[in-house]
């Protein structure tokens, strides 16, 4: 059987989720040997209790209380099946942590798909992945596997996401599942009112899958075991290093930043984004006294989100790094609301004018206009809490922690002076073609 | 006695094409942003111009302004 290695470097401890370097559970026979069999509970809502006692949320990045989308789409199935949506599109360039579990552990987050399609009374679920045609490939053929076994109970189809930012939003996965385009809708209705063809629809983070699989198997209070008491359990991380390294870990939640990032060794680091490129920028010296937790990072702006946290070398500009991500991340509004479709290329613009200071320093009439931080500001009013999706806020949230977090950049970039040497782009942004409709 | 409930309006930003007739309309509790969408005051529509924000709803060309009984749907 051909296997599949991320390209991130792996833990070496035991985890939850991430199977022991260099055995990962991907045969079906050892996956059980290793794990036990699927806890069915023998009907719906059964496991909704556990679910709720274990303190479970989403992992995603919305950490919405999993055991409330349960009994919520049980209440607006009302007669008609509910479907059931493994969401693994993982839109967000900076994170690695979904498409490595489905390598990784993908009879997990398969066994997941079970539980919370027996917990709803789905008798049809949808595994919606990344565009990758290997995987894919690999995948389906895993799941063909387990119907042959008798394993599962609700049938499971492979869908492809297309590669963009905003794949992974729920209606645009509702939409791209039911034939549509991958695009928001407008709400209400929600999705689990009215989701793939219509039809109630529980939608999960493949990761937050696996963990309802091991709830279902070992119960709340093993998934207690680790974690704060207000947001129990492990979180699968990418860490992207100020070296440059890219690790995939496992880490309670609640555990110390500056045990997962380097913070102060190698190149040295200044600031830290956390919660992705909808997430924010903390000064390394802050980020190193706070913990992996939303009760920790909120009032600095910032949420664990899907667990991205990337260290920004010392050498960098954080303005031309977050100039380089906000144009990204306009080209990737679907362009449906008038005020994200203004407002994100604005933005970007501007902070591109902020931050790419390539003309001579000796021609002072070109130092980017002060006025631009009023215009900032002012778009960014503008545009949050105006679209159908979160994408205008979350760009807005990422943006004004730039400015807050590289406010003496911003003084040196206004008078014409950038302190970092350093040109080379770190945090990756899609290459693939971020402007064809097709994509969609 | 019972009261009714407060309204509010709400814009479909995605049905939303910025004719700008609600800010003409409704000049009270709608004005356009700088590219012409309409920013919506959120606070409840008062009685007295009930009428004339349901007339702005129905005069929408895009169909995109609506009138909600609640400011936030609820989840679950």
């Amino acid at each position: 059987m051909t296997t599949f290695t991320p390209a991130v470097d792996l833990p070496r401890r035991k985890l939850r989720l991430l199977p022991p370097p260099g055995q990962p559970a991907i045969d079906l026979a050892e996956h059980l040997a290793r794990y036990g069999p699927l806890p069915y509970r023998g009907g719906r809502g059964l496991l909704i209790d556990d679910v709720r006692a274990a303190g479970l949320t989403g992992r995603g990045g919305a950490a919405f209380p999993v055991h409330r989308k349960l009994t919520a789409v049980l209440r607006a199935a009302d007669g008609r099946r509910p479907v059931v949506v493994a969401n693994g599109a993982e839109g967000e360039p900076a994170s690695a942590k979904d498409k490595s579990l489905l390598l990784l552990a993908p009879h997990l987050v398969l066994d997941g798909i079970q539980l919370a399609a027996e917990a709803v009374g789905a008798d049809e679920a949808v595994l919606y992945v990344g565009t990758d045609e290997r995987g894919s490939t690999w995948l389906t053929s895993l799941i063909s596997q387990r119907r042959a076994a008798g394993v599962d109970l609700a049938a499971v189809r492979l869908i492809m996401a297309p590669p963009r930012f905003i794949a992974g939003q729920e209606s645009a996965l509702a939409n791209r599942i039911s034939g549509k385009p991958a695009l928001p809708s407008f709400a209400p209705p929600r999705v689990y009112q009215r989701g793939v063809d219509g039809r109630p629809t529980l939608v999960q983070n493949v990761e937050t899958l696996a963990h309802l699989s091991l709830i279902g198997r070992y119960g709340p209070s093993w998934f207690r075991a680790v974690g704060t008491a207000d947001e129990p359990g492990t979180a699968i991380c990418t860490l992207r290093q100020a070296d440059g390294r890219v690790d995939l870990t496992e880490a309670p939640l609640g555990s110390p930043l500056a045990s997962l990032l380097d913070l102060r060794g190698g190149p040295g680091c200044t600031a830290v984004l956390v919660g992705g490129y909808h997430g924010a920028w903390l000064p390394a010296a802050t980020a190193a006294e706070l913990t992996l937790s939303n009760a920790d990072l909120k009032p600095h702006g910032a949420s664990v989100g899907a667990g991205v946290l990337a260290a920004l070398p010392q050498d960098r500009c954080g303005l031309r790094e977050t100039a380089r991500v906000a144009r990204y991340l306009a080209l990737e509004s679907a362009g449906q609301c008038g005020p994200c479709r203004n407002g994100l290329p604005r933005i970007a613009g501007a902070l591109a004018e902020l931050a790419d200071l390539s003309h001579p320093a000796d021609a002072p009439w070109r130092r980017p206009d002060p006025e631009i931080i009023a215009d900032l500001r002012r778009w960014a009013g503008l545009v949050e809490r105006r679209g159908a999706c979160a994408h205008p806020d979350g760009t807005v949230r990422f943006v004004a922690s730039a400015l807050r977090v590289f406010g003496a950049e911003v003084g040196s970039h206004l008078r014409g002076r950038c302190t970092k040497p350093n040109l080379w782009p770190f945090l990756p942004v899609a290459a693939g073609p971020t402007q064809e409709q097709d994509w969609w | 006695m019972a009261t009714k409930p407060a309204i509010h309006l709400k814009v479909n930003p995605i049905a939303c094409s910025g004719h700008g007739v609600c800010a003409e309309l409704l000049p009270e509790l709608i004005s356009l942003d700088e590219w012409g969408y309409p920013l919506v005051s959120d606070k409840p529509v008062p009685a007295g111009l009930a009428r004339q924000a349901k007339r702005t709803v129905t005069d929408c060309p895009a169909l995109a302004l609506l009138i909600t009984r609640k400011e936030h749907d609820e989840r679950a």
